[in-house]
C-alpha cells in the first residue's frame, strides 16, 4: 500500500510534482502513466526516500519508507537498469544489498532463479544486456520479500519474450496479494497488465481510474459503415443528434455518431439500404491516453502532434 | 521487520517468508566489505599501494644517498625508504574516490539508500571497510618497506633500526597516513558524487597544492604548507623532524582534522541534498 498525499516536489523554480494525491491499493497491478517528463519518477523516488517532498508526503504501509526498520522487507524498489557496478557478478551484487538487511543469501539464490538469472549469476554485470539488467534489477527488488513493488519503466530494453515475462510476473505478484506500481510512458505497454491506471501531467493528477473506467472514457463511440449508397443511409438514419461523416479517402466509408450499432442495423433494413458492412469502433487505451495527456506534453515534436482520431481499425 | 504485514484491504494478506533484520550500522558495514572484496580493482589497488611503497624504498634507498629526496625533505633513510608514499596515496585516493563515484555512476548508490535509509550509515560502512583495509595493507608495506629498504642502504644520511627513537612511530604513521587518505578520498567521493570530479580534488590537494602554496610568499606559505594533508604525513613519517615539518603527533592531529572535517561535510551533505 502506497499513499501520497498532496506531494510537491520544487528543484529550483521547476515544479516537478504539483499537490499530486493518490493511492496504490494490494492486490492489484496499477499502472502510472504519463508522457515523458510528467514527473513519475520523481514521484517514486520521493516514495523510496530518495528525494525528500517540498510539501507533502508519500508513505509505504502507512509511514516514510525511511521511518521502516527494514525498508528492503517492505517496499522493493527499482528505479534504473543496471544500476550495477559492471565489476560486480550479479550474484555478489545481490549478496551485499541483501546483507543490509541481514537477508540470507540462500535468497538470493532463490530470486537469481525467480528472474532466470541462475546459470549467469557468477559473470561481471557489465556483460549483461539491458534486458538481463532489467531482470537483475527486478530480483534486487524481490530480495526482501516486499509487500509492496514498485517498478519504473520495467519493460524498457526488453525483448518480446522479456515483456511477456514480466507480465505474467507482475500480475502474480498482484494475485499474491501485493501491491504493485509500475510505471511506463507508453499505455501499450500497460494496456494488456494493469488493472488499475494512474495518469499524471505535467506533475499534476489527470485520472485515477480502473480500467474499466478508463475504456469508457473515450469520445462517443462511432460505427463504421460501407455502402455504395451514401445519399439513402444519410435519409434513413437522419435524426436529431445523429451525426453521419464521410471518411474523405473510401467513397463508400462513412461513420455516424448518436446511434448503437443495433438501432442502425434495423433501420437500414427496414429502409433497405444494401449494407457491405457495419462496425462499432473501439477507442484504444493508448488513444484515450493520448487524449488525456495531450495538453500536458511537455515536449511536442513539431508538425506530427500526437493523433485522437477515433477512426483507427480496431 | 520481521512481522507479516497485513493489507488494509480486507480479506487479502500477503504470504511472506519472514526475511531480514533491521538494518543496522553493523549490517550495513556487511554489506560494503562484500562490495569492497567483490571487485577485484579494489583488491589489487589497495595491495599495489602497499607493493608499490615497498618496492620504491627499496630503490630509493638503493640510489639515494644525498638530501634530495623524491619529497625535498628527506633528512634520514627512514624518510628516503618512505619515499613510495607519493605513489601510494596516489593510488589510495583513486581508489576511494572510484569506490564511491562508480555507485554514483552506475545509480547503484540510489538502491543502496533505498535499502539503507540513514546514509551516513553508507558513509561510515565505506570509510569503515576501505580505510581499515588500506590502513592494514599500508602497515605491512611500511614494515616491509623500512626493513627492506634499510637493509640495502648505503648512503650518508643518518640510518635508524627501528629500535631507535621515534622510528617505531614513523613506521605505524605510514600505515596511519594511508588509512587517513582513504577516509580523505571517501569523503571528498560522497562530497562530490562524481569519481572523476573526486580525483582531481584529491590530486589537487595531495599533489599539487603543496608545490602552489609554496611559492605565496614568506611565511605564510610555509605555515599553510605544513598544515596541508601531504605535509602533515611527511610530519608523521619524519623521525628527524625538520623546521619545514610540524612535530609528528602535530602533523597527526592536523590530519585528523582534516579527515574529521571532510567526513563531518560529507555527512551533512548526504543528509540535506536528495540522491
Amino acid at each position: 500500500m502506497i499513499e501520497v498525499t498532496s506531494l510537491t516536489k520544487r528543484y529550483g523554480e521547476t515544479v516537478a510534482v504539483d499537490d499530486l494525491s493518490f493511492t496504490v491499493r494490494p492486490g492489484i497491478v496499477t499502472g502510472f502513466l504519463g508522457p515523458n517528463g510528467a514527473g513519475k519518477s520523481t514521484t517514486m523516488r520521493v516514495i523510496l526516500g530518495l528525494d525528500n517532498p517540498s510539501e507533502g508526503r508519500a508513505t509505504v504501509n502507512g509511514r516514510p519508507l525511511a521511518e521502516h526498520a527494514a525498508p528492503l522487507t517492505e517496499l522493493g524498489g527499482l528505479l534504473e537498469a543496471k544500476a550495477v557496478h559492471p565489476q560486480r557478478s550479479a550474484r555478489d551484487h545481490l549478496r551485499a544489498l541483501a546483507a543490509t538487511t541481514g537477508i540470507p543469501d540462500r535468497r538470493v539464490d532463490e530470486v537469481l532463479d525467480i528472474v532466470g538469472l541462475d546459470e549467469v549469476a557468477n559473470r561481471a554485470a557489465g556483460s549483461f544486456s539491458l534486458g538481463m539488467g532489467q531482470r537483475l534489477g527486478i530480483a534486487s527488488a524481490l530480495l526482501g520479500d516486499p509487500g509492496t513493488i514498485m517498478l519504473d519503466e520495467p519493460v524498457n530494453g526488453l525483448d518480446p519474450e522479456g515483456i511477456l515475462w514480466i507480465r505474467n510476473l507482475l500480475k502474480e505478484l498482484a494475485a499474491e496479494g501485493r501491491t504493485v506500481f509500475v510505471s511506463s510512458h507508453l499505455m501499450s505497454e500497460m494496456a494488456l497488465t494493469a488493472e488499475h491506471f494512474i495518469i499524471i501531467g505535467r506533475g499534476r493528477l489527470i485520472v485515477d481510474v480502473p480500467a474499466a473506467e478508463l475504456a469508457a472514457m473515450g469520445p462517443e463511440r462511432q460505427v463504421l459503415i460501407r455502402t455504395p449508397h451514401g445519399d439513402r443511409l444519410r435519409q434513413v438514419l437522419a435524426a436529431d443528434g445523429v451525426q453521419v461523416t464521410g471518411d474523405g479517402e473510401r467513397p463508400d466509408v462513412f461513420y455516424v455518431v448518436g446511434l448503437e450499432s443495433d438501432v442502425i442495423g434495423r433501420r437500414l433494413l427496414d429502409g433497405g439500404v444494401e449494407l457491405h458492412e457495419l462496425t462499432p469502433q473501439q477507442e484504444s487505451l493508448e488513444g484515450i491516453f493520448m487524449g488525456l495527456t495531450q495538453d500536458a506534453v511537455q515536449y511536442h515534436s513539431h508538425g506530427a502532434h500526437p493523433s485522437t482520431t477515433t477512426r483507427q481499425a480496431a | 521487520m520481521n512481522t507479516i504485514t497485513a493489507s488494509p484491504n480486507p480479506g487479502r494478506t500477503v504470504e511472506r517468508q519472514i526475511l531480514g533484520r533491521a538494518v543496522t550500522q553493523w549490517s550495513v558495514t556487511k554489506a560494503e566489505w562484500i562490495k569492497l572484496r567483490s571487485v577485484r580493482v579494489n583488491v589489487l589497488g589497495i595491495a599495489s599501494a602497499a607493493v608499490g611503497l615497498v618496492v620504491l624504498g627499496v630503490l630509493f634507498a638503493a640510489v639515494g644517498n644525498t638530501d634530495q629526496g623524491p619529497r625535498g625533505t628527506v633528512a634520514d633513510s627512514v624518510s628516503l625508504v618512505f619515499g613510495g608514499i607519493t605513489l601510494s596515496q596516489l593510488i589510495i585516493g583513486v581508489l576511494a574516490a572510484l569506490f564511491v563515484g562508480s555507485e554514483y555512476a552506475s545509480g547503484l548508490i540510489r538502491t543502496t539508500f533505498g535499502a539503507v535509509p540513514h546514509r551516513t550509515r553508507v558513509l561510515r560502512a565505506k570509510a569503515i571497510v576501505f580505510a581499515g583495509a588500506t590502513w592494514l595493507a599500508m602497515t605491512i608495506g611500511a614494515f616491509a618497506a623500512f626493513f627492506a629498504g634499510s637493509a640495502v642502504y648505503g648512503g650518508d644520511l643518518p640510518s635508524h633500526s627501528i629500535d631507535d627513537p621515534g622510528v617505531l612511530r614513523a613506521v605505524l604513521f605510514a600505515g596511519v597516513y594511508g588509512g587517513c587518505v582513504a577516509l580523505i578520498g571517501i569523503a571528498v567521493g560522497f562530497l562530490l558524487r562524481s569519481t572523476a570530479a573526486a580525483i582531481g580534488v584529491l590530486i589537487g590537494l595531495l599533489m599539487l597544492a603543496p608545490v602552489l602554496v609554496g611559492l605565496l610568499p614568506g611565511t605564510i606559505g610555509d605555515t599553510l604548507t605544513k598544515i596541508l594533508p601531504s605535509q602533515a604525513g611527511d610530519a608523521m613519517m619524519s623521525v628527524s623532524s625538520p623546521d619545514s615539518l610540524l612535530s609528528p603527533w602535530l602533523g597527526f592531529a592536523v590530519l585528523v582534522a582534516w579527515v574529521v572535517g571532510l567526513l563531518a561535510s560529507a555527512g551533512v551533505a548526504l543528509r540535506c541534498r536528495d540522491a
